[in-house]
């Protein structure tokens, strides 16, 4: 039987309101990105709480291998985004830390329910603002070639794969060319590119090599960690690639910056 | 914090001073780039369909799951099944044991030439130089362990053991060593001439040796997969065959076989299956033509019943060694298998040298590591492996105990303690969990972190290659209020 009439589905109300987990890299290395998120987030039409007693998802001292530490100040994290609203974070490898590892941090830990809710509330920026959010997007910019960087927490913890290549492809001006080696890794791994120094530096020359094949001048990702090694690579060998962070670039050609 | 866990000056290089060697090497570079890329390539085309994939895995992980969780128990029924069908059954502790068992077996037998399958966890015994030693002869019979063992190297690959070398150095390897052989730049010649040198290895052999993929406890049988030929030849025309293989390889049921075997082969070379599927159990039995009339099990611990007692780093066990997270490791690729200085080299590597060696020869391999998942997203049986690397930074760090023994949970659990470090986190933690501080910090850092001299620790090394990092005059915290973004949702 076929009914007269399609079954009324109702979209999911989009949130009034989000927290916005800035991370300690962009807060003190690249501020203006984090800024370019939440107003991203506030032209989207979303209230953004960015509250102040935030500082770092803890994953440095989890992946040196000091719990304790890390968990003291990913609770210092639990405790700064109370209740149950979304947080936005314009970091796939952050995002990543806290959905994914926070659960296991906590485990015997009093606070372990609380670190699990966290958990559930956690975004990753441009997929909440794809597949939350729905945003269509307006481009005022220029005709510009870019590729994408797709950092390693944010395609295999968090699954974000298509959503910055949706938000790029919406801007009539932007050109976007995929990298053929797009999903290997830039070689960045936190204190891995210090520690593995010669290996780090072999594995982020091959990825600005394989960014310049593309022909884009510009590279976008949503992670300031492979930005600051990519882009501090580029600088280093007199490169002229810019590398950015998504957030910034949408910013700027939607809203004018 | 420390670029190095400590000072080491009694141990071998360590991987960081190891890898320039390699790195510094173009030919050794385009090898493994080229022979990774074309395994990926091969590996992704058989799995097509991510649904296929996600339940193949799925089961693959059970079925290794549920053996490792009866593991005391199917090893006893693989003993009594085993020796019901006439393999005799050895346990060895240690590689000494296993060397001693397997020396023990070949002098009984009078045997004075061996040749052997291609085997790990022979290699982990160093066996052909034990053997040698009490001059009885080995002679790989696999190709790739065949061209190293004639240039008196060790493995770079569990799978593939010479994909460090290309077609030219093999062709100049064999001139050199194989009487009458010219260089040739064709394959098959190349071939062809390692034939005709084991063929009569094969012929002449007193044993031969193999290692085990699966040892079914259900029906005690030891399944051996290979492409050449060689496995079969090795472990059915001497007359006496040797299984070598680890504790960790029995499964439950027959049943158990196939889905292992598909995830297996796929994922290591990207076949369907393999040109030969080796089912052994038991010797030559009356009225029957062929096959060793001796064939025996060693089953070697060697650190894994240890591995065992926890439940995190068991998972570890689970391997079936098909090598694709060393394929898709983007640190493996540059530096190749040799940089390890071990004989499972890449992710699964440096998960289980550290495990079976103890933390103090192996402490670094967890480190060595960009915790990039590339290795967790292809492995057949979801190993965490990027958790356990972290689970093993934490063990050489803060090392946990076992309940009942009070020992370290992994051998020379704090190994890559070091003071410095422990007080820059330390530090962190302090900062990290109070907001004022936190905001002074920062502030201070914006104020003058770009005064921080590039000789400084850290510094120096990210610079090297990289331009320094720049701290922008006003944190997003600062920002965030100057733009009036609420502190706290509002009451």
């Amino acid at each position: 039987m076929t009914a007269a009439t399609p079954p009324t589905v109702t979209a999911p109300a989009k949130p009034d309101t989000v927290y916005f987990f800035g991370t300690c890299l962009v807060d003190m290395l690249y501020p203006e990105a984090g800024l370019a998120g939440m107003d991203l987030l506030r032209h989207a039409g979303v209230r953004v709480i960015f509250p102040e007693g935030q500082s770092c998802c803890g994953q440095p001292a989890r992946n040196s291998g000091y719990m304790e530490e890390a968990r003291a100040v990913a609770r210092a994290q639990l405790d700064a985004f109370p209740g149950d609203i979304p947080i936005v974070v314009p970091s796939g490898s952050c995002a990543g830390m806290m959905k994914t590892h926070y659960p296991h941090l906590f485990e015997g830990d009093p606070d372990q329910p609380r670190a699990i809710a966290f958990a559930a509330r956690v975004h990753e920026l441009t997929a909440f603002l794809v597949n939350v959010l729905g945003v269509t997007l307006e481009d005022k910019g220029a005709p510009v070639t870019v590729t994408w960087h797709p950092s390693c927490h944010s395609l295999r913890e968090m699954g974000v794969v298509e959503e910055p290549k949706a938000l790029l492809r919406q801007l009539a001006n932007v050109t976007l060319v995929e990298n053929k080696r797009e999903r290997e890794c830039c070689g960045f791994g936190g204190t891995f590119a210090v520690r593995q120094a010669a290996v780090s530096t072999a594995m982020v020359s091959d990825k600005l090599a394989s960014v310049r094949e593309t022909g884009a001048g510009t590279l976008l990702s949503g992670d300031c960690g492979c930005l600051m090694n990519i882009g501090g690579h580029a600088e280093k060998v007199g490169d002229g690639t810019r590398c950015r962070h998504i957030a910034e670039f949408l910013m700027e050609r939607c809203h004018g910056g | 914090m420390a670029a190095d866990g400590g000072h080491h000056p009694e141990h071998a290089p360590r991987f960081a001073e190891r890898a320039p060697d390699a790195l510094n090497n173009p030919q050794l570079r385009r090898n493994f780039r080229r022979a990774m890329d074309g395994l990926m390539a091969k590996r992704a085309a058989q799995f097509p369909d991510p649904a296929y994939w996600a339940e193949l895995r799925a089961r693959g992980a059970a079925v290794k799951a549920r053996a490792l969780a009866k593991l005391p128990d199917l090893l006893e029924r693989l003993e009594t099944n085993l020796t019901a069908n006439g393999v005799q059954v050895h346990w060895a502790e240690t590689t000494e044991e296993a060397n001693a068992i397997v020396l023990g077996i070949l002098q009984q037998a009078g045997a004075r030439t061996v040749i052997k399958g291609k085997s790990m966890v022979s290699e982990e015994m160093h066996l052909n130089a034990h053997l040698e030693r009490h001059g009885i002869t080995a002679v790989e019979s696999d190709l790739g362990e065949y061209i190293i063992q004639l240039a008196g190297e060790t493995p770079s690959h569990i799978v593939m053991p010479c994909i460090h070398k290309n077609k030219a150095e093999i062709s100049d390897l064999f001139a050199e060593k194989i009487p009458d052989q010219p260089r040739t730049d064709d394959v098959d010649e190349l071939t062809a001439a390692a034939r005709r040198v084991l063929r009569e290895r094969f012929a002449n052999a007193d044993a031969g040796i193999s290692g085990v993929n699966f040892a079914v406890a259900e029906t005690g049988t030891l399944v051996l997969i290979e492409n050449e030929g060689n496995g079969r030849l090795s472990t059915t025309l001497p007359p006496l065959h040797i299984a070598v293989t680890g504790i960790e390889k029995v499964v439950e049921f027959l049943d158990d076989v196939p889905p292992l075997l598909a995830l297996l082969t796929r994922s290591a070379t990207g076949q369907p299956i393999t040109t030969y599927v080796n089912m052994i159990s038991g010797p030559r039995k009356a009225g029957e033509k062929d096959g060793p009339t001796a064939v025996h099990l060693v089953l070697l611990d060697a650190g894994r019943s240890r591995v065992y007692q926890d439940v995190e780093l068991a998972d570890t066990l689970r391997c079936i060694r098909c090598a694709a997270c060393m394929n898709h490791c983007p640190v493996y690729t540059r530096v190749g298998g040799h940089t390890y200085n071990a004989i499972y080299p890449g992710p699964i590597g440096k998960i289980l040298t550290p495990q079976l060696q103890g933390l103090d020869a192996a402490g670094d391999q967890p480190h060595a590591s960009t915790l990039c998942n590339a290795c967790a997203e292809v492995c057949p049986v979801k190993i965490p492996i990027p958790d356990l690397l972290v689970r093993l930074r934490r063990e050489a760090v803060r090392p946990t105990e076992t309940p009942a023994t009070h020992l370290p949970v992994v051998k020379d659990g704090g190994a890559e303690r070091s003071w410095k470090e422990s007080l820059v986190w330390a530090g962190w933690r302090l900062v990290y969990t109070r907001p004022l501080l936190y905001r002074m910090v920062t502030r201070a850092l914006a104020w003058g972190g770009n005064w921080v001299p590039a000789s400084a620790p850290l510094m120096r090394d990210w610079t090297k290659a990289r331009a320094r990092p720049r701290f922008k005059p006003r944190t997003l915290h600062d920002l965030a209020r100057e733009r009036g973004y609420l502190n706290e949702v509002p009451k």
